[in-house]
């Protein structure tokens, strides 16, 4: 064993407590030497352990009669979307290393998604993204945009996979510390899933993908704590993509499993070999021994730790059936891809690594692992002083303008409303040929399942300032609102997958906000049944100048058509159709972007949301579209009703000509953001028929008018045309990334 | 008809252009690793789109020179018909199979979105289904589309009839708004002298079903067919 025993204080340098380092000590029953330490001090980060959220995460729903693969048994969750087919998907962030190397950290992230999902056997067939940026008027938040969007295109468009939805947000609680979550969706033969797990004494072990090099040690760690002025010095933590190479991993992987050879497989992500090695084993509950100076490296004379850290992308690790090794190896040569035996699965249940014939480091697997003998928080939690400032809101003192036509042009050119067409059009969203919505635009991003009658619809959601006001309402609402989008493009919703995005979790405020959400997303999932499948959690989201970021739990949702001829889409199709709004309207104003940006009211309440009332939507939503009755169906999220109009009128470059409630406030009705709402256009002779269903639902409901050939009427007043509200729309957020 | 499509390692494309002409149109296709040497007595060869070989070099730059390549290009020779797409167009031009080069967009952003092409031949295999009146939706998605050629080449294509597809608006006016990658008189698409080579920036294969509510690119791939006939 290497001679050098370490200390509590080489423990604090790594990241770890001193109890930490004690507890250790007792495991080992003696002082760990550095290799053993550093393995400790990733895998027992928060990145690799959730050892702060752990306890709050087991209590979210999981069971649901789709599951194939409940939350944390797999790299990923996995659902059954029937003919046989299983849906892989999960979200995971990417948020330190983007916010210094917005390039490389987010290209990064595009493929470890990526990598999870295809380590089960399901090939990736759609991406989405999540992103959170700062303050617009600053040169430095628009290098970090530029780099991570063509991180995520170059990577993603490379790797030959349709990113096909996301949403892009900016506040300047985001300005140093970004969010940049990646979300993929795979599809796999039910009963062709392989799992990461290791077994059966004497199988080889073979590492596969790039060299091993020195990037990304202790990415882990890096990603467990705050972004401070030195985060630039961490640099090497962050990893380097290679898409290329993840394109020929995917095809020689999926080849490898049809070979029948291959016991266990997992990615490695964060922590490198350490992570799948003792992940494996733990489940498998087998030991391995693993001779690291068998490991392709890219540089000479790498330490043992380095190697076990490394978090060099596109690779793989691999347990083979013993006999079985040379179908193994034809099909990583065909591909031109490194396989290489560097170790073989043991009796036991402890992790022996050796470099050159030496030992240099013995644990046992699962006292690594969450869910082992990693440590369990139970954190402090308590109400954060600013909610004083939201309880004072005032919805009431809100000075109504009196002419409406700067606040639409305000929103329609506002970065989080606006067109997000300068982003992806930089994404390859149609390779695959199985995009629906390129040209038949909906509220979620479909997908046709190739081979059955069905599509799959997906949504990622979040509206970070809900979330601010009330953690609990507004994560439910975030739940709400992607099952919305999925039942308004004509899918049932599913499953969720989920991205926690927060601050640092010993501040009990921020703890507060986790604890709230988790709550919230509880609730929802239940109410609306779908479980959650995993996902990832994102600490340390917050820098010395700004604070803790808005707390972000970013849902990540899959819904199912069971005929793809039952997409539902968002845009008018016909002047004369009459439009009308189901749900309820009232004065609220809360958190709304009309309020925030307009007024500049930085603290109010979380919109009205009631659970219920959602649930209610949903029903009747499924059946207008079961009985065919709406030309078009888009959900009220932000911007509110006004926003809603004119993005259904866009396509068609059709207007709309409406009246508002004169019992309620005029801009509470246009760009409040109350909750549980949806838009639909019918055409006139199904009114009948329609306002019986309506009716007999006892959902409130509103006829505001009807659709024009491209004038935009609000109460008598005409304003700009539709075509002109779509420039603006169009290309504000080009114009302020090109200024 | 019988259509091979090469995969390179780095092709993305190889999957759909299979589907397109196997499933979609009907024909019989045969994949052609890039390793491999033999032909299989394919009628036409398609290079689709991708990243082949990662594009590190210029994009196309490595691809010619695999060994299934040196099969393609005397196939070629042979007067045999062959195609690409995106990347493949590039592979062509670094192959000098069809003149001229694709440079990085004038933007230098990858662009992916739907723009509007119109025939400028009848005179090809694959346009002959085609009318010089016809606009056609088709997408692209590419970051190195902006096809250059000196003004000898440019009036060579001209004067032989070798520009295939210009980018067009939806009225199918061939206008400089109209040209999403800042390519030279907004050519998309070209043949060869001998015209049996075709290379083309938009992915026809990309709007080719009716679930995807747009098949305008399938009619320029049935002009193809006829080949059988």
């Amino acid at each position: 064993m290497e001679d050098k025993l370490t200390t509590v204080e080489t423990a604090k340098e790594l990241g770890l407590l001193p109890e930490e380092f004690d507890k250790i000590c007792e495991i080992l029953g003696r002082v760990p030497n550095f290799n053993e330490l550093s393995v400790y001090s990733v895998m027992w980060s928060e990145h690799c352990s959730y050892k702060n959220s752990i306890v709050w995460l087991k209590t979210l729903p999981k069971d649901g009669e789709r599951m194939l693969a409940k939350a944390g048994e797999e790299n990923a969750g996995l659902v059954d979307i029937g003919d046989g087919l299983g849906c892989a998907f999960k979200i995971e962030s990417h948020n330190h290393p983007s916010a210094i190397e917005p390039y490389q950290g987010a290209a990064t992230g595009v493929g470890g998604i990526n990598r999870d999902i295809f380590t089960m056997g399901a090939r990736p067939i759609a991406q989405l993204n999540s992103l959170r940026f700062g303050n617009l008027q600053q040169e430095r938040t628009k290098w970090i945009i530029r780099g991570v969007v063509k991180g995520i295109g170059d990577y993603g468009n490379a790797f030959g996979v349709p990113t096909v939805g996301g949403e892009v947000y900016f506040d300047d609680c985001f300005t140093v510390n970004p969010l940049v979550n990646a979300m993929s969706v795979g599809i796999v033969e039910k009963g062709k899933t392989v799992s990461a797990i290791s077994y059966g004494v004497g199988n080889p072990v073979f590492i596969v993908g790039s060299h091993t090099g020195k990037d990304g040690i202790h990415g882990a760690a890096f990603a467990s704590k705050d972004i401070t002025e030195d985060s630039a010095d961490d640099l090497p933590s962050v990893q380097v993509g290679d898409p290329f190479q993840e394109k020929l991993l995917l095809e020689a992987t999926l080849e490898a499993i049809d070979t029948g050879a291959i016991i266990g497989m997992q990615d490695m992500g964060a922590a490198g070999i350490i992570c799948s090695s003792s992940e494996m084993s733990a489940k498998g509950e087998h030991g391995m021994v693993i001779w690291l100076d068998k490991v392709p490296t890219r540089q000479a004379n790498m330490k043992p730790w380095e190697i076990l850290l490394s978090e060099s992308q596109e690779r793989m690790l691999i347990v083979c059936k013993k006999g079985h090794e040379d179908k193994l190896l034809a099909v990583f040569d065909k591909w031109d891809i490194n396989c290489e035996q560097i170790g073989e699965v043991t009796a036991g249940e402890r992790l022996h690594f050796y470099m050159h014939n030496e030992l240099v480091a013995d644990l046992p697997a699962e006292s690594l692992v969450l869910g082992g003998g990693a440590p369990v928080y139970h954190r402090e939690y308590r109400e954060p002083a600013y909610l004083q400032e939201i309880a004072k809101y005032n919805n009431a003192a809100v000075p109504e303008p009196a002419d409406l036509l700067p606040v639409m042009q305000h929103l329609a050119t506002h970065p989080n409303l606006c067109s997000k067409k300068w982003v992806y059009q930089q994404y390859d969203s149609m390779v695959g040929t199985i995009n629906m919505t390129t040209n038949q635009p909906s509220d979620a991003s479909v997908v046709e399942v190739r081979g059955t009658d069905k599509a799959l619809a997906m949504s990622v959601d979040c509206n970070s300032r809900y979330i601010y006001a009330d953690p609990h309402k507004g994560t439910a609402i975030a739940v709400a609102e992607a099952a919305r989008n999925i039942v308004c493009s004509g899918g049932e919703a599913v499953a969720v997958t989920n991205c926690l995005n927060f601050g640092n979790p010993y501040n009990p405020e921020v703890y507060w906000q986790f604890v709230g959400a988790i709550k919230g997303m509880s609730e929802a999932c239940l109410a609306l049944g779908t479980p959650v499948t995993g996902g990832n959690v994102s600490f340390y989201n917050q820098s010395s100048y700004e604070g803790p970021v808005y707390p972000s739990p970013v849902i990540g949702m899959v819904g199912i058509l069971d005929n793809k001829n039952q997409h539902q889409t968002l845009y008018f199709k016909r002047p004369g159709d009459l439009i009308y709004v189901l749900g309820e309207m009232n004065n609220d104003l809360g958190s709304s972007q009309y309020i925030y940006s307009y007024h500049g009211i930085k603290h109010s309440s979380c919109p009205h949301f009631e659970i219920d009332a959602e649930v209610k939507l949903h029903q009747v939503l499924h059946q207008i579209r079961a009985n065919n009755l709406a030309e078009s169906m888009h959900d009220i999220a932000d911007g509110g009703l006004f926003i809603n109009l004119i993005e259904s009128g866009f396509y068609n470059k059709l207007g709309f000509n409406i009246s508002t409630d004169a019992a309620l406030r005029t801009d509470a009705f246009l760009f409040g953001e109350t909750q549980s709402r949806a838009v639909i256009s019918i055409d006139p002779h199904e009114q009948p028929v329609l306002e019986k269903l309506l009716n007999a639902s006892g959902i409130p409901f509103r006829l505001l008018g009807e659709v024009t050939e491209g004038a935009v009427r609000i109460n008598g007043t005409e304003y700009p045309s539709i075509e002109a509200f779509g420039q603006l729309y169009d290309e504000a957020l080009g114009q302020i990334m090109e200024a | 008809m019988k259509i091979g499509v090469v995969i390179f390692p780095g092709s993305n494309c190889d999957r759909d252009t299979l589907h397109v002409f196997g499933e979609v149109l009907g024909q019989q296709v045969v994949p052609l690793f890039h390793k491999e040497t033999d032909m299989q007595g394919v009628d036409m060869v398609v290079l689709p789109g991708g990243f082949s070989y990662g594009d590190y070099l210029r994009s196309g730059a490595i691809a010619r020179f695999s060994p299934i390549m040196e099969q393609v290009i005397a196939h070629a020779n042979r007067g045999g018909y062959l195609m690409g797409i995106c990347n493949g167009f590039q592979i062509l031009t670094e192959a000098k199979l069809v003149p001229g080069t694709l440079l990085h967009n004038e933007s230098r952003k990858f662009i992916c979105k739907n723009v509007f092409l119109k025939p400028q031949t009848t005179n090809t295999l694959l346009t002959q289904g085609l009318s010089t009146s016809d606009v056609l939706q088709v997408p692209i998605a590419h970051g190195e589309g902006n096809y250059y050629i000196d003004a000898d080449g440019l009036k060579a294509l001209n004067d032989n009839d070798q520009v295939l597809f210009r980018y067009c608006d939806a009225a199918g006016n061939i206008t400089a708004e109209s040209n999403p990658n800042g390519a030279l008189d907004n050519i998309a698409g070209v043949t060869n002298k001998g015209r049996n080579v075709f290379g083309m920036m938009p992915h026809p294969e990309r709007a080719a079903e009716d679930i995807l509510s747009n098949t305008d690119g399938l009619r320029i791939l049935e002009s193809l067919l006829s080949l059988v006939k």
